[in-house]
């Protein structure tokens, strides 16, 4: 199967979604004419027009507000943000009201918006351009929050986003954009709300998400040379969360480790880990494990950063502990 | 608007209840507070009333149905009202759930519960490495349960000592050779055993007792007392009973109940609960007699038996023991004891030791009153002689208590006098 990058991957969704629909445009900052700060939308202009590809001011409130409204009233906005750390100064507009329209109108209007952009560490950016925001999405009813860790999911799961009747926010990687997988030439979708297996095994679970998917995928085959086997169950959508996969895959290892890149404390993965010390209490055999980045910001110095991640020697240690080796 | 009506937790115990009998059919008007139905629960057998007005419009489960609770019962409502909105939801699972959020137990007449503060079992206090508790993993707990496999006998490879899923695999393993080969001299071919649904309160009785086998350090103190005088006096109290016309007959036991509750208010130190990070000390003294039942036990409850006269004591252990077998006790009759008696003597057992009932400390254990030969003044003569075993809750009495309670009761049984004073 031929091969492409996260980026490519991203930027043949928005081309067919583009030319399928033409309720479909994408606005943001630099997304036209220097064909997007991380080359997601090379061509579009050219080739669907500044009609359906628009630059904006540097307003991250302001073009997310016009995009609510555009999706208000009929169209299928795609969002850039340059990144999620700028999206910030948007999350008014996207929790207060692309969160509640349908809620609060009583069914009447929808919002069928996607708000997409990178996020999390990117190396050597400081400690205001590389956070894991995705809690601040997840946390909020009547959004959908989606991180791809694939070329092949990202294409699959953004074409849904694009099409799903309410709001997606979609955060990519940025350290991944260049990293390359297999993507099929014939179209296909991928569900929103479905987790996926990245690598079966039978001693251990690992639930991840983005980037962290490739390092528990590193320390699974480390550890399968030790005789421990991992399974990598990468939840990909976490809201709303696959927790049937969840089930199944714990039921059968008895163990579970957490891993995400953002901060642990009342993140994501501590309520993933929540649920399952809860809803699988008795098919446990350890406490359920995490890994997250340290409680700090993240630091500037080049050596400092990679001290400050999960990496593969966290995720075997902490395999390890949960299966009570060593 | 339609009601379900659902299974509620009917003792504090139960989670799961049988369906005995409806004493309502569809289609009959059903007034608030008016009887519906007999839940078998894990303790006896309930009736359940109504929380509403209305009809019955639809039962949704059968005689001798296993229920969990808030599992849906019955549907509620007007008369000709549609319901199939909640029968449609009912089969997609969704209000099942929000029923089975923890129901107030509503029990014809029954009077609050009145258990002393404690946690359901013992099993459920706080760990912490240094409590000497068993730590044993969900799931490996689960596996042991299931293999009916005794946890104490397990050494744990986890953590601090903690139990885990290796450890009952192993456990499991390791007998299976000695099992197939005592099976394949004993078991004839063709002859198939008979499997036997648990009933409610069997399980009850499994789930707990391994709970709390586990859990609870036991140890035991045994001692002979000489009852040549409980007998006499029991022989004369009867007589004049006999002769007053009174009907009551006071029976061994109704004296050991009676001798031991003044045991415990002369020396409260087994009169006690280990409760994880502190002790509770009874004021009152509450005994459970053990009652064996069809298809278990039971311990109905005397309250303050320190205080009431041997005829009372005698009427009630038989009234609470006739319902305990037709399963009509009420949970507050059977819950909030302080200490326990189990009496095999009726079988001629010379000696047993007994499990402890939590969240008490102690329980015990009496056996047959025999005569025996016995050694007095260098000479073999014929006495009277019961043997009584304590059991202790090792966290909350040690062994010299234990033996200082024996000691009291001791006094009171050889000297059923002092029972008078």
């Amino acid at each position: 199967m031929r091969k492409l990058a996260y980026r490519q991957a991203l930027n043949e969704a928005l081309a067919e979604e583009l030319a399928r629909d033409e309720d479909v445009f994408l606005m943001g900052e630099e997304v036209a004419e220097y064909n997007g700060a991380y080359k997601v939308s090379v061509g579009l202009l050219d080739k669907f027009g500044p009609k359906r590809v628009i630059d904006t001011p540097i307003t991250e409130a302001g073009f997310a507000g016009i995009g609510i409204g555009a999706a208000m009233v009929g169209l299928k906005p795609v969002i850039e943000m340059m990144t999620f750390n700028f999206a910030v100064l948007a999350l008014d507009q996207i929790m207060n009201t692309a969160a509640k329209m349908r809620y609060m109108s009583g069914g009447q209007l929808s919002c069928p918006i996607v708000i997409r952009g990178p996020g999390g560490a990117a190396g050597h950016l400081g400690a205001q351009h590389s956070q894991s925001l995705e809690q601040q999405y997840v946390h909020i009813p009547g959004l959908k929050v989606v991180m791809p860790s694939t070329p092949y999911d990202a294409k699959g799961l953004l074409k849904s986003a694009i099409r799903d009747p309410d709001p997606v926010v979609f955060i990519e990687s940025e350290l991944m954009y260049g990293w390359e997988g297999e993507v099929p030439e014939e179209e296909y979708l991928i569900p929103i709300g479905k987790a996926d297996v990245k690598r079966e095994g039978t001693d251990c679970t690992i639930l991840t998400w983005s980037r962290m998917v490739h390092v528990a995928l590193g320390a699974a085959e480390t550890l399968a040379e030790q005789g421990i086997s991992v399974e990598v169950v990468d939840l990909r959508s976490l809201r709303p969360l696959d927790k049937e996969a969840i089930r199944e895959s714990v039921k059968k290892t008895n163990r579970a480790v957490v891993i995400e890149e953002a901060w642990g404390w009342a993140s994501v993965g501590a309520s993933v880990a929540e649920f399952v010390s809860r809803d699988l209490f008795d098919f446990l055999d350890a406490p359920v494990g995490r890994l997250h980045q340290r409680e700090i910001p993240m630091p500037y110095a080049y050596n400092l950063e990679p001290l400050n991640l999960p990496n593969e020697q966290w995720v075997i240690d902490a395999v390890k502990r949960a299966c009570y080796v060593d | 608007m339609a009601e379900l009506i659902t299974m509620l937790a009917l003792s504090p115990t139960m989670d799961e209840g049988t369906l005995v009998e409806w004493l309502k059919k569809e289609g009959d008007s059903v007034s608030e507070g008016e009887l519906i139905a007999e839940i078998e629960t894990d303790k006896a057998t309930m009736e359940m009333e109504s929380f509403h007005d209305g009809v019955l419009l639809k039962l949704l489960a059968a005689k001798g149905d296993a229920l969990p609770v808030g599992a849906p019962l019955a549907v509620i409502g007007q008369k000709n009202e549609d319901i199939s909105d909640l029968l449609a939801s009912l089969k997609s699972g969704t209000p099942a759930k929000a029923a089975a959020e923890p129901a107030p137990a509503t029990v014809a007449a029954a009077s609050p519960v009145t258990t002393p503060a404690t946690p359901a079992s013992p099993a459920s206090a706080p760990a912490s490495p240094e409590d000497g508790r068993m730590k044993v993993s969900p799931v490996a707990r689960k596996m042991a349960v299931e293999a009916g496999l005794n946890l104490s006998s397990v050494s744990g490879s986890g953590p601090g000592g903690r139990i885990v899923m290796r450890d009952i695999e192993e456990a499991i393993a390791r007998p299976a050779t000695a099992k197939v080969s005592a099976a394949a001299i004993a078991a004839p071919a063709d002859a198939a055993p008979t499997k036997l649904p648990l009933s409610q309160m069997r399980k009850t009785i499994a789930r707990r007792l391994v709970e709390v086998w586990t859990t609870t350090p036991h140890f035991y103190v045994t001692a002979e007392f000489d009852m040549a005088k409980t007998m006499a006096q029991r022989k004369e109290i009867n007589e004049g009973l006999a002769a007053s016309g009174s009907g009551v007959k006071v029976s061994v036991n109704d004296m050991i109940i009676k001798a031991s509750a003044l045991a415990l208010k002369a020396y409260p130190k087994v009169n006690v609960s280990f409760q994880g990070d502190h002790l509770v000390q009874y004021a009152d003294v509450h005994i459970g007699i053990a009652v064996a039942v069809d298809d278990g036990l039971i311990t109905p409850v005397i309250r303050n038996a320190d205080l009431k006269s041997l005829s009372t004591i005698a009427t009630e252990v038989r009234e609470l023991a006739g319902r305990a077998r037709e399963k009509r006790l009420k949970p507050n009759e059977y819950s909030g004891g302080t200490f326990s008696i189990s009496n095999l003597g009726m079988f001629g057992i010379d000696e047993f030791s007994a499990i402890i009932n939590p969240p008490e400390a102690a329980i015990l254990a009496c056996g047959a009153v025999q005569d025996i030969p016995v050694v007095v003044d260098g000479e073999v003569r014929v006495g009277t002689r019961m043997r009584v075993t304590l059991s202790c809750d090792h966290r909350a009495v040690d062994g010299a208590a234990g033996a200082g309670f024996l000691l009291e009761l001791r006094k009171f049984l050889e000297n059923p006098i002092l029972m008078l004073i």
